[in-house]
């Protein structure tokens, strides 16, 4: 279970997160959408400790993410995320990409890391893509790639910023569909997008951001079907 | 017709020299490279707590090597220290190399995006092993051609030691040219020397960069 308990984030004079509350429990999907700058990203990279917060708590399964003693490189480990960019490690394989954390992380041995690897790439669709440069793969093999390299982790939770935003519209659908098949699968997500359909298709709750708190949160039918706030309402309508 | 008093002993002595200066240069990148990469790492991570760090370096890259060489050479006969001439080539050209080397691979650090490290600690890998295994190989990709080209300068440089008493590929053929008095021959052969060298050095270079950049 993830509890964002008041978080508050700055950026020097700026502060992007404004108090934010909200709970992610196991097996949940929850979507975040809003416009640019409404710090719904941001809020991402404080769940695992990639950016660092100035008040409130996140705790991960009980966990204090920034509590000083918090082994950050073991919680993330349970946390996978895939960003708006890919970061495919270009000079590795798409194999190597994805053995590269069980291998170094895990300590698996070469022939562990693999079968893991190779079983990850399969369920994303890329395993006749095993032995070639991601230089070589589209941009939606190399995001399912990166959602197999998170994958790979056997994480708990995954965090997906904006996964589909860089690409070429004809190849969002592909992504979507293997975050869907994680979906079906049971995984706990959160999903920053601005998809709205699709977050209204997968999502057990939509949290509607706007200038760095929740304005409106509820189920997808409430939030997206019939929004009650004028900022929400008005940020739809902008987008649908 | 064209006739030549260089004979085959002169050719053996030049390839004595060739052999000399590809030493001093092979020795001089062992010691640039090395530095090169710590102090390059070190300025791109730091860059506020390196700026003595990059003063200093500064110094080796803007002194003329040739002021260098005579410089330690007489500093170490006044101190006493037991080196020889030759130690003290590979040294200077090391230490130039070295100060060079730096702002290459900082250059090649700071082209790795932020966002590629992100990806890296989120799977869980500590600041060490994102180094090693993703920031320092990519970062290798993007600065090698300038450590090639950092390579082929440092040989032609070494010519510069022949001023501290060192027996290169520049000097045989000016002792040759004394005896002979050949100078067009003498030194279009020594820079042919050169000239094979380094293209050796490229085509070897192309072939790792190929291989670097396998897509």
């Amino acid at each position: 279970m993830i509890e964002i308990q008041n978080v508050h984030k700055s950026f020097g004079d700026l502060e992007v997160v404004k108090g934010v509350t909200m709970n992610v429990n196991k097996g949940e999907v929850v979507s975040i959408i809003g416009g640019s700058g409404s710090g719904k990203s941001t809020l991402l990279m404080c769940i695992n400790g990639l950016e660092t917060i100035q008040r409130g708590s996140i705790r991960v399964d009980g966990i204090e993410v920034h509590a000083k003693g918090t082994n950050l490189d073991k919680l993330r480990r349970r946390i996978g995320i895939v960003f708006q960019q890919w970061n495919a490690f270009a000079h590795l394989t798409v194999l190597e990409n994805v053995m590269l954390a069980p291998r170094l992380v895990l300590k698996l041995s070469r022939s562990e890391a693999e079968a893991v690897a190779v079983k990850q790439l399969k369920h994303v669709g890329l395993g006749d893509k095993l032995k070639v440069y991601p230089g070589r793969l589209s941009g939606g093999q190399q995001q399912r790639m990166a959602i197999a390299r998170a994958l790979a982790m056997s994480p708990d939770y995954m965090l997906f910023d904006e996964a589909t935003s860089a690409l070429d519209p004809q190849l969002v659908g592909e992504v979507l569909d293997t975050m869907r098949l994680l979906a079906e699968e049971g995984m706990t997500m959160i999903l920053v997008t601005h998809e709205i359909k699709f977050a209204k298709e997968v999502s057990d709750r939509v949290a509607f951001f706007h200038k760095g708190v929740i304005h409106e949160i509820g189920s997808p039918d409430q939030v997206i079907g019939n929004p009650q706030k004028p900022e929400t309402v008005q940020f739809l309508k902008s987008v649908l | 017709m064209f006739s030549t008093d260089l004979t085959s002993n002169d050719l053996i002595f030049l390839v004595q020299g060739a052999w000399v200066t590809i030493e001093l240069t092979a020795l001089a990148m062992l010691i640039g490279t090395v530095f090169g990469t710590l102090f390059g790492f070190v300025r791109a991570s730091f860059p506020t707590a390196s700026i003595p760090l990059a003063f200093v370096l500064d110094v080796f890259r803007s002194v003329p090597l040739l002021i260098q060489f005579v410089l330690l050479n007489s500093a170490k006969s006044i101190v006493g220290l037991k080196i020889s001439p030759f130690t003290v080539g590979y040294v200077v050209l090391g230490v130039y190399a070295a100060a060079l080397c730096t702002e290459i691979v900082r250059g090649g650090v700071l082209a790795v995006p932020k966002s590629l490290r992100l990806a890296a600690r989120s799977l869980g890998l500590t600041s060490l092993q994102d180094t090693l295994h993703i920031t320092l190989p990519i970062a290798a990709r993007v600065a090698f051609p300038g450590w090639l080209n950092l390579m082929l300068a440092v040989m032609k440089d070494s010519a510069l030691v022949t001023w501290i008493g060192i027996i290169e590929l520049l000097r045989t053929a000016q002792q040759i040219n004394t005896r002979i008095n050949e100078p067009l021959f003498v030194f279009f052969i020594a820079g042919l020397f050169y000239y094979v060298v380094s293209w050796a050095v490229s085509q070897l270079g192309n072939q790792a960069e190929r291989r670097l950049q396998n897509d």
